[in-house]
This record gives structure tokens, sequence and C-alpha cells, in this order.
């Protein structure tokens, strides 16, 4: 394999490495609040970029995405509101099977609203052909944008939960409920607020990647699990860990085509999922009570 | 003499829906009944994981598949090529093999759907006590997700590998000749044939599993869903007993999907696809999770709906929707029966 073969192959696999470490957060958000895994995260991908190709006949591209994510974070706003918030004392059973239900009902109703088809988003610079060589390589523009937001969403989560009140309010809610409670949050509507966040923030991926990897109606449950391998690899409910893990993932599964047909790449991925839930839950980096789970 | 009742009650109900439906000339929804049957052995296997053990499995279409595309595979394998080697000799001397013409009309030879069937069950133990040795001793999402990525990975390899016919599935799987007049396939003069045979199944499989429910193995189950380490600290084996459900339920699911493929005369990969898992995670929701029957009747109820098509394009929608509405209004089912305080 040649120097430039080997760095095409390192940039796809850290540009789908990216977006399943978005995917992930989003897991770890909801997770780190509820103690929930919401196996609808990938639908969210989806939603976003349907919403985004559909928005983008009728206004600039900008504007697309940002309308997409703003429907989509209201759509998590209303999935918590309408199932979650009421429940007195939900099982991880329970709430497992109705979000199931809800990755179901979500993908349908998009079948529905939308259809079959594949569609994409137009490319945010360049088009299908442009590229840049790099030591070598060809890489579309577009994976900068995938990079690049990628790199945004993190460093703004990261300043989020440091240094603004709600940020550190959602924090003292994920380590103590009763007693963030006690000092006074809201601990239902941070809940909220965190399927909000993590609705939009797999919204402006699935954005940032349909010119790249094309938005289908069933496109949500593949990431999901993938976002999910990632979370676990990273230590649930740890952020950073989730994003070298997703970075690792990509990485193995893009050589994972040079040696296995492209129709088994998933197997590789559920694998390794596989692997780590028997042998290590706490994830690479996660400490033993991350392996726990959390009950609230 | 008490117990016997419902299952009598069963047998008189499945002879009246076949008396009904030749008196009214709608013996076509036979078909369809026939169809459901097979796919409540699954759901009644799940029931006893999902509702007795507690242990949620989201890959059990992947049970079924593997049983279907076992018999597909060995069924529709033309051994004419090799008649003379030693093995395919042996197996004809032992009357194992049968002789006849597919669709093309080439002559072929196959293997008898009975050694298929047996080669369905050994792969479905064995492909179960493999996964479900490391999966069952995970709880929660965890668990939730590896049967999850279990289910995908046989989807993919259903998928993705020519033996297995790609995305085509294979066809053309012969009749399963059971004994002199039985004979399972999609005719219609077998019609009858088959929705007997389905109805039967499903009464040896239902008597068998409530009997387990009242058991010893039974209660040791409902002890590790109410409480796994408390079970444990009462000398309950609990890895032992939820190993033996899980393969017991892939078994079920194995022989229900090897009747299904030779009622069907083919397999698809769709039947391996997490869909199908999430369907019967939802018959058994809608059932009442720890209740037999009730899984018994959803199953039939909606498999049935399913398949006539009543529910349109909205087919996948309806079971996404009864999970939820299943979950947040009635966890433990709208069939449940009131249990008397012990």
């Amino acid at each position: 394999m040649s120097l430039a073969l080997i760095i095409q192959y390192l940039f796809s696999g850290i540009t789908s490495g990216g977006i399943y470490a978005i995917v992930a957060i989003g897991f770890n958000i909801i997770y780190n609040s509820t103690g929930i895994i919401n196996f609808a995260q990938g639908e969210f991908v989806m939603l976003g970029g349907m919403i985004a190709i559909s928005f983008c006949h009728y206004m600039p591209l900008p504007a697309a995405i940002v309308c997409a994510v703003a429907i989509t974070a209201l759509v998590g706003a209303l999935i918590e509101f309408v199932f979650i918030r009421w429940l007195k004392k939900p099982n991880v059973l329970q709430m497992v099977i109705i979000t199931i239900g809800l990755s179901i009902v979500i993908r349908e109703a998009a079948l529905n609203i939308w259809d079959e088809k594949v569609r994409s988003l137009p490319y945010f610079t360049g088009n299908e052909i442009s590229s840049i060589k790099l030591l070598g390589a060809y890489i579309s523009p577009q994976v900068l944008w995938v990079l690049f937001t990628c790199a945004a969403i993190v460093i703004c989560l990261n300043l989020f939960f440091s240094y603004t009140l709600t940020g550190r309010s959602m924090r003292a809610c994920s380590a103590n409920r009763t007693a963030a409670a006690l000092c006074g949050v809201n601990v239902r509507n941070m809940v909220t607020l965190s399927f909000m966040i993590s609705a939009a923030i797999g919204a402006l991926a699935g954005c940032v990647v349909s010119p790249i990897a094309q938005t289908h109606y069933d496109c949500g449950t593949p990431l999901a699990i993938k976002g999910f391998t990632v979370a676990i690899l990273g230590g649930l409910g740890n952020s950073t860990g989730a994003v070298a893990a997703g970075l690792i993932l990509g990485i193995i599964e893009a050589f994972s085509i040079s040696l296995l047909p492209s129709a088994f790449k998933d197997v590789v991925t559920i694998t390794i999922l596989l692997l780590v839930l028997f042998f290590r839950p706490s994830g690479l980096f996660g400490s033993r009570e991350a392996g726990a789970l959390k009950e609230f | 003499m008490r117990q016997a009742i419902p299952f009598c009650v069963f047998a008189a109900l499945a002879i009246a829906v076949q008396m009904i439906t030749a008196l009214t000339g709608t013996d076509y929804f036979l078909t369809q009944i026939t169809m459901s049957g097979w796919y409540a052995l699954v759901v009644m296997g799940l029931c006893m994981l999902m509702g007795y053990a507690g242990q949620i499995s989201i890959g059990h279409a992947a049970f079924f598949a593997i049983g279907g595309y076992t018999a597909a595979v060995l069924t529709t394998m033309n051994l004419l090529p090799c008649k003379n080697g030693a093995f395919v000799k042996l197996l004809s001397g032992m009357g194992m093999t049968i002789a006849g013409t597919n669709s093309w009309g080439t002559d072929i030879l196959y293997l008898s759907p009975w050694l298929s069937l047996i080669a369905a069950v050994l792969i479905s133990v064995f492909t179960a006590w493999i996964i479900g040795i490391p999966v069952l001793r995970l709880k929660g999402h965890y668990l939730a997700m590896a049967t999850l990525g279990f289910g995908t990975i046989i989807y993919r390899i259903a998928l993705g590998t020519p033996l297995f016919g790609g995305a085509d599935g294979l066809s053309d799987v012969p009749p399963f000749r059971l004994f002199a007049g039985l004979v399972i396939d999609g005719s219609r003069t077998h019609r009858l044939a088959g929705y007997y045979c389905a109805m039967a199944m499903i009464l040896v499989v239902i008597v068998m599993l409530s009997n387990l429910v009242n058991s010893r193995a039974g209660r040791a189950l409902r002890a590790i869903h109410g409480n796994e380490e408390a079970a444990q600290a009462m000398g309950i084996d609990t890895a032992r007993y939820k190993l033996n459900l899980f393969v017991l339920s892939a078994v079920i699911a194995a022989i229900a999907g090897v009747f299904m493929t030779h009622y069907n005369g083919g397999i698809g990969p769709a039947e391996a696809g997490v869909m199908k898992s999430i369907r019967y995670v939802a018959i058994v929701a809608v059932g009442g999770m720890a209740n037999l029957w009730g899984t018994l009747v959803a199953g039939m109820v909606l498999n049935f709906l399913s398949l006539r098509g009543y529910f349109g394009s909205f087919d996948d929608a309806v079971f996404g929707a009864v999970l939820i509405l299943m979950m947040v209004f009635a966890p433990n089912g709208i069939l449940v029966k009131r249990r008397k305080r012990q």
C-alpha cells in the first residue's frame, strides 16, 4: 500500500470517525442527564439531513441548515415532553423499548413525508469533483467541512459545559440529581435541554455529512449502532473519550475495506462493539464506574 | 385436568376457524393464519426470554433466519454432480436424499428436509450458545445493543454472501414431506395440511413452555427477572438458566424459520432484518411480557393483520407506535392476567 493510499484511507476514516464521535456525544449527553441510551439518536442525524435538503430549495444553504438544526432540536424537545418527562419510575427495559419504538416511528414518518430516494445536500464549497491535494492524496473540501464542524461542536460543548451556568447545572444533574434539585436546578428542564442539544448536534452532523455520505430515510440505525460502539469504546458519558474512540473506529473501518468486501464494513464495527462489551465494558478510556449502569 | 382447558379451547378454536373459513369460502385466509402461526412460535420463545427471565433480545430474527437459510441452502443444493461420492451414496442409502426436478425442469438430488431441520437445530443451538455465554452477562442497554449488533451481523452476512443469494435470498425450496399425506409447501392443495401442522406445532410448544413456566426452572427464571443478585444468593445458577432459555428460544425460532421457508418456498434477507426482531419484541410487549397466551394471541392477530396488508404503507410504523404506546401506558400489557398475590 502506497503512502498516498494510506493517507487517502486515513482521511476517509477520520471523516466517518468524526461523525461517529458526534453521534456518540449525542448519546452521552442524554445518558449523562437521564441514564437513558436514546436508540433514536441516529434518526436525529437523518432528520437533520432530510430537513435541510427540503429547505435548501427555498433558501440559501446556511439558512436551511440553521432551520434544520432548530426543527430537529424541537423534535428532540417534543419527544422528551411527550414520552419521557412524565414517566414515574421507568425501568431500563421500558426506556430501551420506548426509544426503539420512537426510532421506528421517526423513520417511518420520514419515509411517508419524503420517500425512499437517496438524497444529498449540495457541497458547501466546490462540487463533487473539486479536490484538494494533500500529501499525494486527493480529498474533497467537504471532508474539511466535516472535520471543522466536528471540532467546533466538541470545543463549543466543552466550553458550554465548563463555563456557562446552564451547562454546569446540567453537569450537576448528571452527577447527583437530588442534590442538583436541592440547589435550585430545574432537573426536568435540564433533561429536556439535553434532548434538544443532542438532537441539534445530531442534525448538524447530518447536514455536513450529507453531501458525501448521502441521506436516506433508513440511514439512522447503522449510525446509531456505530455511535453507540464509539460511546462504549470511549467510556459511556465521556465525550473526550468519544472523540478519540470515534477516530479509532473510523480509521479501522476505512482500512477494513482494503481487506474485506465493503458489504461487511458494518460487521467489522459490530464485532468490535461485541468484543468491547464482552471484555471491557468500561471502554478504553472509561473508569470502572462508567461501565456500571447508571440508574435514576 | 383444569390446566388442560386452555389447550383444548385452543385446539377447538383452531378447528372452528378452519370450519368457518371453509363454510364461508374464505379459506385463502388460512395461508396468512398459517404464516402468522410460524411467526407466533418465535414470539412465544421470545416471551419466555423477555417476559419471564427479563432478558431483552433484539436479535431473534437472526435465529429465525439461521433456521430458514440452513433449510434453504441444504435443500436447494444439487447433489447430482457428486452422486457417486461416498458420502452422498451413504446418505442416499439411508434414504436421506430426494430426487426431483426444480422449477427450471433440471433433475436434482437434494438432502431430505428432515436432515436440514436437524442441521438447523444444531447450528442454532451452537450459535445461541456461543453468543449467549458472553451476551447474557450484560444487562440493560448493553444487552439490547449486543443482541441488536448480533442481529445486524447475521443480516449483513445474509445480504453479502453469494451462498445465501444476497439481496434476492434463496428460492425454489422444495416442499417438506412430513409424513405420507402431510406436506408443507405453499400450494393450495396442501393449505389445510400446512395449517394444521402450524396449529399442532403451536400447541406442542405452548404445552411445553407452560410446563416450563410452572416448574422449578420457571420459578428460577422469574426470580432472575425480579432481582438477579437475590436469585443468585438463593442458590440459583442464574447464568445457566438464562443461557438454557436463550438456546431454547433460539431453537424454537430456528424451527419456525425452517417451516416458514418450506411453506414460502424461499427466504430473503429481510427475515433477518432488525425490523423483524423489533416486531417480535413489540408483539411480546402487546401480549403483556410474561404472558404466553397473550403473546400467542397478539402474535396471531398482529401478524395476520400485517400479512393481509391491512396496515398498508404504515406496516412498520404500526409496530413502532404499538411499542411506544404499550410501554408508556401499559408496561404490563393489555391482556395481562390479574395475578393473585402470593
